[in-house]
Parts: structure tokens; sequence; C-alpha cells
């Protein structure tokens, strides 16, 4: 979706966990020009890591793909958006179930932890299957 | 990532220093597994730890199931927006923060 007050910037890299660096350099450096308040930071980091490497474990199965991020901003409201399109296999990592956060220590799984933290920290995720992408948007008010 | 270990008989102390995320939760994972036999105690200095995602928290958890084995757990100087990851993710039911 294109951001009336930011177009924002883009980078299109290997989806593989190798890139996160690369990743997060670029998310980094945006949110570093906005000076975005920390706190709000640390969640737009965390949740931009969780989708990534989530995309880079699953989208494509193994074989070689690549992942477009996008990030912009908007004013009114103030909102920072952060998108990842793939062309993997269709898959809406919010249908995914919840953990059970209040299990104790031995019955605690790793499964969607991540994607829950990812979804916990930011104001709205939304998820769609569009022209054969997966395209996954989030946003955090500033 | 930064990782200082201390270890004195059956207590050992890693202080973790920086970004833990999926790049470098690996390197904190196999650190603990060189020094964690016969350990009792196990202390975790959370103090310098700007950020931790699932990953950082996945080596905590699996520490955690070692240490319900052979003595205790404690992690401390947890930062306030380390705690607030604690805290939704139920990690601070999980592990014993002092």
């Amino acid at each position: 979706m294109p951001l009336k007050n930011d177009e924002g910037e883009q980078i299109v890299i290997a989806a593989e966990v190798e890139n996160l660096p690369v990743m997060q350099d670029f998310v980094n450096l945006y949110l570093e020009k906005l000076d975005c308040d920390p706190g709000k930071r640390l969640q737009i980091e965390i949740a931009a890591e969780e989708f990534f490497v989530n995309i880079a474990n699953y989208a494509y199965e193994g074989e070689k793909g690549s992942v477009t991020v996008k990030t912009g901003v908007s004013y009114d409201p103030a909102f920072i958006e952060i998108t990842f399109i793939d062309s993997g296999i269709p898959f809406d990592p919010l249908a995914r179930k919840d953990p059970d956060t209040a299990a104790p220590a031995e019955e605690r799984g790793i499964g969607g932890l991540g994607i829950y933290m990812a979804k916990n920290a930011m104001d709205e995720v939304r998820y769609e299957y569009k022209d054969g992408q997966n395209v996954l948007t989030m946003k955090k008010l500033m | 990532m930064d990782i200082t270990k201390n270890k004195d008989g059956g207590k050992l102390e890693i202080k973790v220093s920086g970004r833990l995320d999926t790049t470098t939760a690996p390197q904190l994972d196999s650190e603990i597994k060189e020094s964690v036999d016969g350990v009792t105690e196990l202390i975790f200095d959370l103090g310098n730890l700007e950020y931790i995602s699932s990953a950082g928290l996945r080596v905590l958890l699996a520490s955690q199931k070692t240490m319900n084995k052979q003595g205790e757990m404690k992690v401390t100087a947890v930062s306030e927006p380390v705690m607030e990851i604690f805290e939704v993710t139920g990690f601070s039911e999980i592990l014993t923060i002092v």
C-alpha cells in the first residue's frame, strides 16, 4: 500500500536466515532516521526479525527465493509500517494457534512463540495472499 | 553479543550482553552446552542484554529444562524492556527472576 506521507524504502534479498543482519540493518537505519521511541523500536525490531525468519525458514520449502521488505511511515495517525512480500507457498502465519503462555517449562514447546511475540509487539498485523504472493504488513503507532 | 562465563565449582554465571537473536542465539546455546555438565547453580546476568527475540528465549527455556533436572537456574538484572518480553511470553512464570 503506498503511504501518503512517505513512500519509504525497500530492499529485495534472498529469503535466508543468513540475511537477517541485512534486513535488520535496513530496518534499523530507517527507524534511526525517524527518531523512533526506543521501546517501540525494540518491538518493531523483534516483530521484523520473527516475521523475516519465519519466511526464511518456511516460505520456499528449502528452495531458493527472495523476500521484499518495504518500510514506510504515515503521520495522520502517525505509524510505521513494514511489509514483507514473498512468492513462496501460501502461508498465513497469523492463522497459527497461539502458544500456551501459562504452561510450565516442561510442557513448553518452541513452536509459534516468535509469531506470538511479533503479533503482540505490533498494533496491527495483516496478511493477504495476492497475485501469487504472501503479503504481511505490520503497523506500529508512533 | 558478548558472553562472559564464570565457573566456580558447581556454580556457573553467564553474563550476556548486546543482542540475543536468531543470528547470535546458537553461539550462546553452544557455550552453555559446553559448560553445563556438573553445574547445580546456573545464573544468567542479563544486565547488559539489549534485545531478545524468540531464538534467545528458546535458549533460556532449554537451559531451564536442563537445570530442572540437575539443580537451579536464576536470571538476574533483567531490564524493563526484556522483562516486558518475559511477561508477554509467560517466561516470567517459567524463569526464576531475582
